[in-house]
């Protein structure tokens, strides 16, 4: 590829201007924040200009670009992307200056701080979709972990400290156990490979040629901190508190983009890697994603904080990805990717609502609410159209890619049975239940709280402008998808050829 | 035995060192300059050292009739000494004054220790090894109780100086079960003949009370009890020497005593001692690290821990493990030394802010301090890409490697124990707001040491190729 550094410009840059930051003084706030804001920007631009030279016709790696970087342990720095990376880059490109400019009056202290740690995490997030040497992935994986833990407990809520630590500790738990992992992968890959890599490229080939048993315990090293990351029933509980803790900006980077870390590294590493395992595996950890999807529903109805309720649907959310990921037909891996950026557009724009309510109000309990449409109807509807592309109503993303998922998982032979399919179809109608409950108790009826008159004022301008290009796209995959699943087809295809190929035998 | 000139050049930076620590001598006595003249007349002759011996590491040669070697393994030993004598003492010109314990002989000792480490690592020579240990050890001794005003200091050097003597007693003991065994004093002998020698319950009695010995040395559990006190107590410029090069001059002697398990010549009988000094290292030094609030004492705790980690290399006993454990040695000389050197700035004159509580809030006061102080800790955590991270990774491959994966499971385990009272210190500098008010007066000398560690361990943690080149082409 003849653009091959473009990818690396898309560290660079973040990195050279998080550290640009640095050499601002303190009280030029305003500068900051268009100088980050201005910066984000630029990256978007830079992650479209590698979209529009992107050739959605081929599952081969592209833009890549490689230099050895510690020659004794053969460790390069080694980037490139498929159609799914792409979509996630440009997720993460779209969603970082739009949480900016949203945290402009919610963020009043350490501005500076703030615009550092987000531009490092921006940076993080980007290194961790288009590495392609397990080593490099590793460090950014958990590189990233810094500034959004700095970003949790400096501005979050009143129990920052302790959600701020689990959330460090739950995510380093699971990505060690995956750092002994790919020690082990690469010292087994070095004997037929003949030295000793983390190239993912070459591993590939020597994957699915691992011994079953030593197979097992490598994939499930993967899927641990992976499932940690997304978050997969049981490993969800540092989520809500994070969540919760986190301010409006972390929450929304965090629904957006940092679980979608999670599906991503089982899509890239645990199905191409360990394709036997996780064929074999396969109902099972689909059964988890069942739970999640039911359990976190419910869980989510009961919530009396807006915020905490939105966290659930996450986990409730979530346990469709896996599930599409895990029913391995075209229909549901296609509907998977799409739901990862449907969920990262719907739920983030939860997030930027009940954070804006809150900075008006700060309060987040929905009995303190109540008949709030007259009084802000911008806000009114803006949450509407949110909780709906939430929900899945038709003509809105979620439900192309709750559609496409229960679709895959239907016809799956890998998990040949419909009881998936029926139990998470009910996830659908309990996802129905609590935001048409929740929005009818916050924003219908008369106004309980005569308080509400004095805090709340509509939308500004500026929120607006953030919702604005969130919904424009929410419309966009609800009515046209093709734009964005033309882009991943090939690239999910591969994959799935790539491992049936492996496990011809495994699957009737 | 006869001495040659071209020996003697090769020694140069013992002779040098040596000579210098006479001078110095002098100087304390006749001059009333001593003051400013003593701590850089240390830091120019311990820079010389290290240049010196970076430049020499292509050699190996094997002086003095086998009894000490030069370039190599050694010449990356003496490097780490050299660099984390300098280092200490350029945080220490302005901390020993607050201290209350500039005297000249601080520099002297600091020299004469820094010599003793250097024949430890040189030495091939089981009675080199015990002159080089107990010059350091003596020094250590002194320089921990030298302000003899504290009685935390004075009893922290009795505690250090009693088990120090017991566990020379230990090696001694070894020492005299080995000779008598093999006859000789030469470590490479005896390493020749130790497949057939390790049929003798004397010998390997002996060298496993030579392995315990140094165990003592670089903080093992259950070596430890020394530990925690001895770093409390001492002045924090000798507890980051201590910590540091210490335990570093210790593992030099152990690689060497080992040397022929590395290179599979013989099986690796010791890996289940080593193995279980690991695992009981890491897990121990991990957990009572989280109740400790005072910092130097958390640190003391996690250089427990750490010792632990480097011991699963030993374990592993591998050349993987050898490059391991030195690079993850050199990593440990900056981000100890970075560490205490900024406990050294915030400590108030009479051993007071050295607990959590002074750090609270330090962001606000002091934003470049916190941010250094917060970079050690994430380093010594092992995140990546700070360099801490790599010294961990290789010795968890050479684990690996030698079909340890269990052992770096434990590992793994008790590294996200210690993350736990690693951000704590974070928390308090970033999350918490000031309770003890209190202005920390900087020293630029201290923030010089603290900046220039802090700096090398991002450079070696986005780079670590080049010293990882340099150890490994030593090790094979």
């Amino acid at each position: 590829m003849e653009n091959s550094q473009l990818l690396s410009y898309l560290l660079l840059i973040p990195i050279v201007g998080s550290l640009l930051i640095l050499f601002f003084k303190e009280e030029q706030a305003n500068l900051i924040k268009y100088f980050g804001f201005g910066v984000s920007v630029v990256i978007f631009i830079v992650s479209m200009i590698v979209y529009f030279g992107f050739d959605s016709t081929t599952s081969d790696f592209q833009f890549k670009h490689q230099i050895l970087w510690i020659e004794n342990l053969n460790i390069s720095y080694f980037v490139g992307i498929d159609g799914i990376s792409l979509l996630l880059v440009v997720l993460t490109t779209f969603i970082t200056p739009l949480t900016l400019v949203s945290s402009w009056s919610s963020i009043k202290k350490n501005i500076k701080m703030f615009t550092f740690f987000m531009l490092l995490l921006e940076a993080g997030m980007i290194g961790v979709f288009i590495s392609l040497d397990l080593f490099l992935f590793y460090i950014f994986w958990e590189a990233m972990l810094i500034p959004m833990y700095f970003i949790i407990g400096v501005w979050g809520g009143e129990r920052r400290i302790y959600a701020s630590i689990k959330f460090f500790i739950y995510t380093m738990f699971g990505s060690l156990l995956m750092l002994v992992a790919i020690i082990w992968l690469a010292i087994y890959a070095s004997e037929p490979l003949g030295r000793f890599t983390t190239n993912l490229l070459e591993l590939y080939t020597v994957g699915p040629d691992i011994p079953h048993k030593i197979q097992i315990w490598m994939f499930f090293a993967f899927l641990l901190s992976f499932s940690i990351k997304v978050p997969l029933f049981p490993f969800h509980t540092w989520l809500p508190d994070a969540h919760v803790q986190a301010p409006t900006a972390g929450s929304v980077i965090l629904a957006a983009v940092l679980l979608k870390m999670g599906t991503y590294g089982i899509i890239r590493f645990c199905l191409p890697l360990f394709p036997q395992s996780a064929v074999e595996f396969a109902p099972a950890i689909s059964v988890l994603a069942v739970i999640g999807i039911i359990y976190g529903a419910l869980v989510a109805m009961v919530q009396k904080d807006m915020k905490k309720l939105v966290a659930y649907s996450s986990v409730s959310h979530l346990g469709f990805v896996v599930l599409g990921i895990f029913a391995m037909t075209t229909e549901s891996l296609q509907g998977a990717v799409i739901q990862m950026v449907n969920h990262g557009l719907s739920t983030g724009a939860l997030f930027l609502l009940v954070g804006i309510i809150y900075e008006r109000t700060h309060n987040r309990e929905i009995a303190y609410y109540g008949g709030i449409a007259k009084l802000v109807p911008w806000f009114a509807f803006a949450l509407l159209f949110s909780s709906l592309s939430s929900i899945g109503l038709p003509g809105l993303n979620g439900f192309i890619g709750e559609f496409l998922i229960l679709l895959g998982s239907f016809q799956s032979t890998v998990l040949d049975s419909w009881w998936f399919v029926i139990f998470a179809a009910t996830g659908v109608i309990f996802a129905a239940v609590y935001m048409l409950w929740m929005y009818e108790r916050v924003v219908f009826g008369k106004v309980t709280n005569v308080k509400l008159e004095d805090e709340l004022s509509d939308l500004n301008l500026r929120e607006k402008l953030v919702l604005l290009p969130i919904f424009v796209f929410i419309v966009w995959i609800g009515v046209y998808p093709s734009t964005f699943l033309s882009l991943t087809e090939v690239s999910t295809n591969g994959i799935l050829e790539f491992v049936s190929t492996h496990t011809i035998n495994l699957i009737k | 035995m006869m001495l040659n000139s071209s020996e003697l050049m090769q020694i140069i930076p013992f002779l040098v060192l040596g000579t210098g620590i006479v001078i110095s001598l002098l100087i304390e006595m006749y001059s009333s300059k001593s003051d400013a003249i003593l701590p850089w007349l240390t830091i120019a002759l311990l820079i010389y050292v290290a240049v010196h011996s970076i430049n020499e590491v292509g050699s190996n040669d094997l002086l003095f009739g086998g009894m000490l070697a030069v370039g190599g393994k050694s010449s990356i030993f003496n490097f780490l000494f050299a660099v984390g004598g300098a280092l200490v003492s350029l945080g220490a010109i302005d901390y020993i004054k607050k201290y209350g314990a500039n005297f000249g002989e601080f520099y002297v000792l600091v020299q004469s220790s820094i010599l003793g480490m250097m024949f430890m690592s040189g030495a091939r020579d089981i009675l080199v090894v015990f002159l080089g240990l107990e010059l350091m050890s003596i020094c250590f001794y002194v320089l921990v109780g030298i302000n003899r005003k504290k009685i935390n200091a004075n009893e922290a050097s009795m505690k250090y100086f009693l088990l120090g003597a017991f566990a020379t007693g230990f090696i001694v003991y070894g020492v005299a079960l080995v000779f008598g065994t093999a006859q000789t004093m030469r470590i490479g002998e005896i390493l020749v003949n130790f497949s057939s020698l390790s049929g003798n319950i004397l010998f390997m009695t002996g060298f496993i009370l030579l392995i315990v010995g140094f165990a003592f040395k670089i903080a093992a559990f259950p070596f430890h009890m020394w530990v925690p006190d001895v770093y409390t107590g001492s002045s924090t410029a000798v507890t980051g020497l201590m910590s540091t090069g210490g335990k570093a001059a210790a593992f030099s002697v152990l690689l060497v005593l080992l040397g022929a398990v590395f290179t599979q010549e013989i099986e690796n009988t010791f890996m289940p001692l080593f193995a279980g000094l690991a695992v009981l290292s890491m897990l121990y030094g991990s957990i009572v690290a989280i109740a400790q609030n005072n910092l130097k004492r958390m640190l003391a705790y996690s250089s427990i821990s750490h010792a632990g980690y480097m011991l699963i290399g030993l374990a592993a006993g591998n050349l993987e493990s050898v490059t391991g454990i030195m690079f993850y040695l050199v990593i440990y000389v900056f981000m100890n030394i970075g560490a205490f050197g900024i406990i050294a700035i915030i400590e108030g004159p009479n051993d007071d802010r050295v607990d959590l509580n002074s750090y609270a809030g330090l962001h606000q006061k002091n934003p470049v301090l916190a941010l250094f102080m917060a970079l050690f800790m994430l380093a010594l955590a092992g995140l990546p890409p700070l360099a801490g991270f790599f010294g961990k990774y290789y010795v968890f491959i050479a684990a690996i490697e030698s079909d340890l994966t269990w052992l770096a499971i434990v590992g793994v385990f008790s590294s996200v124990i210690s993350v736990y009272f690693y951000l704590r210190v974070i928390v308090y500098m970033y999350f918490k707001e000031s309770e003890v008010d209190f202005n920390v007066n900087i020293s630029p000398t201290g923030l010089m040491t603290v900046v220039i560690c802090g700096l090398l361990l991002i450079v070696y943690g986005l780079f670590p190729g080049s010293l990882l080149g340099l150890i490994a082409s030593v090790v094979n």
